[in-house]
């Protein structure tokens, strides 16, 4: 459960890199723990930080201007490669509530839409204007589905309706399958043992 | 709803949908093999013990150690020698798995490994089946006609709590696989040269469906490594329909039905294939006969060429560009004759008793390169079993590797099986992302086969040379 979203308002740090994996959102030697908090110090790791852990000046995260900002902007593809939810775990406690591209890896928009981190898919025009304008204030609007830059362009952006049901009232999906009980057991009543010869 | 003739896809959704989906919410599906292991699991558990939830079915989960253990040779005795936060992740499993009744392979068992060997080699993934796991590399268990997909921790502990997942339905893709594979190019060659002309997202939102006479020629050990790799195509899923091929694999495995129920079992496995004249939502080709062996030189497994070729120019392409930048080459190169530090051969890609047999192939009678690190990690303990009773751990010592127990390992950088900043390496695994074997490692990744000669000759070299 989180918080529910409805507008964010925020400027945008902008990484203008497709193809974003994560393993560079979070590389796996950060993986090594039994709980989801505070990987936000991790978050972009080797991109982040330089030899003896000292902040890169150059990277967008560490400039000064984006300090506080909730809305990160990037290439296309983000999030391909490993499932790791931590990739999402790490963006939200760093404090990023909206992530926008042009497309999203599959397993990492199902993550993040979990965990109140909101996958926001504009078109290539829109997704231009972003990338061009680092430090721009954009509203993201999820009742509308519409993001606009302050002073310039609105583009509307597809969510699946239950994700956003789920995350405009801070409800989880879990409830809803514990709730379908009934489909389940016939289901299961239908289909009959098990497959597999148990030793 | 007009029942016409269905895909393979079709058919293993359809028989899952608990309930279909609606203008407000996808469908419900049900999951009928749920594996687990150390990494992904702890938070799901955490979140069941939260809400005070059981697990709604133990025995559709399997659960074994594969991520963060240690793989050095002779550190097990019968435990895990992990330690510090591997360690509690280990503890943190075994504590799960006993609370709620799940059945473990854990370090020490002479069943463990990588979790994608041992659901085939244990006999639990069968066709038609729906399996999910969380770990992206789920897709492998599609080569015996399955919907096998990754998932996050979020979507173990809905399994973990309701057998269920709320899916929309993939698309379908056609990936119709003409002619044969020629000698010493592989099922590794055949997935990166897919990837390599649709894309790290060409194949995003799909579930593939790999066809036509080059795949029906591959083994079930081929067919997992294509499958494998279709999530580096953006895949969903990648599935092959079940055949002959397939139920002689399954055939007296430990979890395969036996006696009559195998005979039913194999009677509704026949019924999975998609039927002539079945639609597919995208269609791609693919002549296997031209395809040469492959290796990637950059940072995105789709950056691939055949293994004669020359490092690409980026052409303005900035993602190209930064990847030629972190792995320091220039376009032109010839890949061939690259110098390399490290070879790894493994991962749930290429860990399988055929792979080993590959790589051995090039190994015998020669010897590992001076300065370079070779590493060879079964699959399984099963693997690692037969490998030695074919004596294949005798022709990887003899040449100078290493021979070490079965896990992950090198693949994902979790244990101490890391490359130094700067290496490279040849590598059996599925990433060559940025730091994926360590931070500041360079990755090629390819075939045992390509591996192993990296390993003899120090450099990247043409197997089919050295097996003339």
């Amino acid at each position: 459960m989180s918080e529910p979203i409805r507008v964010i308002k925020s400027r945008t740090v902008v990484l203008a890199v497709d193809n974003v994996d994560t393993d560079q959102i979070i590389p796996a030697r950060f993986l090594v723990t039994t709980t989801s908090s505070g990987m936000g110090k991790a978050l972009f790791a080797d991109w982040r930080y330089g030899t003896e852990g000292r902040p890169k000046p150059d990277f967008a995260l560490n400039r000064p201007e984006a300090a506080g900002a909730r809305v990160l902007v990037t290439g296309r593809n983000f999030g391909c490669g490993s499932s790791r939810e931590h990739a999402v775990w790490a963006l939200r406690d760093h404090g990023f509530q909206a992530v926008v591209s042009a497309s999203f890896a599959d397993i990492f928009r199902n993550n993040a839409l979990k965990n109140g981190l909101l996958p926001v898919t504009v078109e290539p025009a829109a997704h231009a204007a972003l990338l061009a304008a680092p430090g721009a204030e954009v509203t993201i609007d999820l009742a509308e589905r519409s993001l606009e830059i302050a002073g310039g362009t609105r583009a509307t952006f597809p969510i699946d309706p239950f994700a956003r049901y789920c995350l405009m009232n801070g409800v989880d999906e879990l409830a809803f399958l514990l709730s379908r009980e009934n489909a389940i057991a016939a289901h299961e009543g239908a289909a009959g043992p098990l497959p597999w010869r148990f030793q | 709803m007009r029942e016409g003739p269905r895909t393979l896809l079709d058919k293993v959704w359809q028989a899952h949908v608990v309930a279909p989906a609606t203008e407000d919410t996808p469908a419900v599906l049900y999951i009928d093999l749920h594996l687990i292991h150390e990494v992904t699991s702890p938070q799901a558990f955490a979140l069941l013990r939260e809400r005070g939830l059981r697990v709604r079915c133990p025995g559709r989960t399997f659960a074994t150690m594969d991520h963060a253990i240690p793989t050095r040779p002779g550190t097990w005795g019968g435990r895990a020698a992990a330690e510090g936060a591997a360690a509690d992740q280990i503890r943190a499993l075994e504590g799960n798995c006993r609370d709620f009744g799940i059945r473990l392979y854990p370090v020490g068992s002479d069943r463990q490994g990588i979790v994608h060997v041992i659901g085939p080699e244990l006999g639990l993934t069968q066709p038609g089946l729906t399996v999910v796991c969380g770990d992206s590399h789920t897709s492998t268990h599609g080569a015996f006609g399955t919907l096998a997909f990754g998932i996050g921790t979020s979507e173990v502990g809905h399994v973990l709590a309701t057998q269920c997942l709320l899916q929309h339905k993939p698309k379908s893709l056609a990936v119709e696989v003409d002619g044969r594979l020629a000698e010493g190019v592989t099922a590794k060659d055949l997935i990166l040269g897919l990837i390599a002309r649709i894309g790290t997202a060409g194949a995003t939102g799909h579930a593939i469906e790999y066809r036509g006479p080059a795949v029906r020629a591959l083994s079930m050990e081929e067919r997992m490594t294509v499958c494998n790799m279709s999530i580096e195509a953006g895949a969903r899923a990648g599935m092959v329909a079940p055949d002959e091929t397939t139920f002689e694999y399954l055939r007296g495995r430990p979890f395969s039905p036996a006696g009559a129920d195998w005979d039913a079992a194999v009677g509704r496995w026949r019924r999975l294939p998609t039927d002539e004249g079945a639609a597919f939502d995208r269609v791609e080709r693919f002549d296997a006969s031209s395809l040469e062996p492959m290796i990637t030189y950059g940072t995105s497994p789709g950056m691939g060429v055949p293994i004669r070729g020359v490092v690409p120019d980026p052409a303005g392409n900035p993602g190209v560009d930064k990847a030629l930048r972190y792995m320091g080459l220039r376009p032109g190169q010839p890949l061939l004759g690259q110098p390399i530090d490290v070879v790894f051969i493994g991962s749930c890609t290429n860990s399988r008793l055929s792979d080993l047999r590959e790589a051995a192939r090039v190994f015998a009678g020669r010897k590992v390169a001076p300065n370079v690190r070779a590493l060879v990690v079964p699959g399984s303990q099963q693997v690692k079993k037969q490998a030695e009773a074919e004596g294949l751990d005798r022709v990887f010592r003899e040449a100078g590797a290493e021979w070490r127990e079965s896990g992950c390992s090198m693949c994902l950088a979790m244990n101490d099986d890391k490359l130094q900043p700067g290496q490279y390496a040849v590598s059996t695994s599925n990433r060559n992302f940025e730091g994926r074997q360590g931070t500041g490692g360079r990755t090629f990744l390819a075939s045992p086969l390509t591996a192993a000669a990296a390993a003899v000759t120090g450099r990247i070299a043409d197997a089919r040379e050295l097996l003339r």
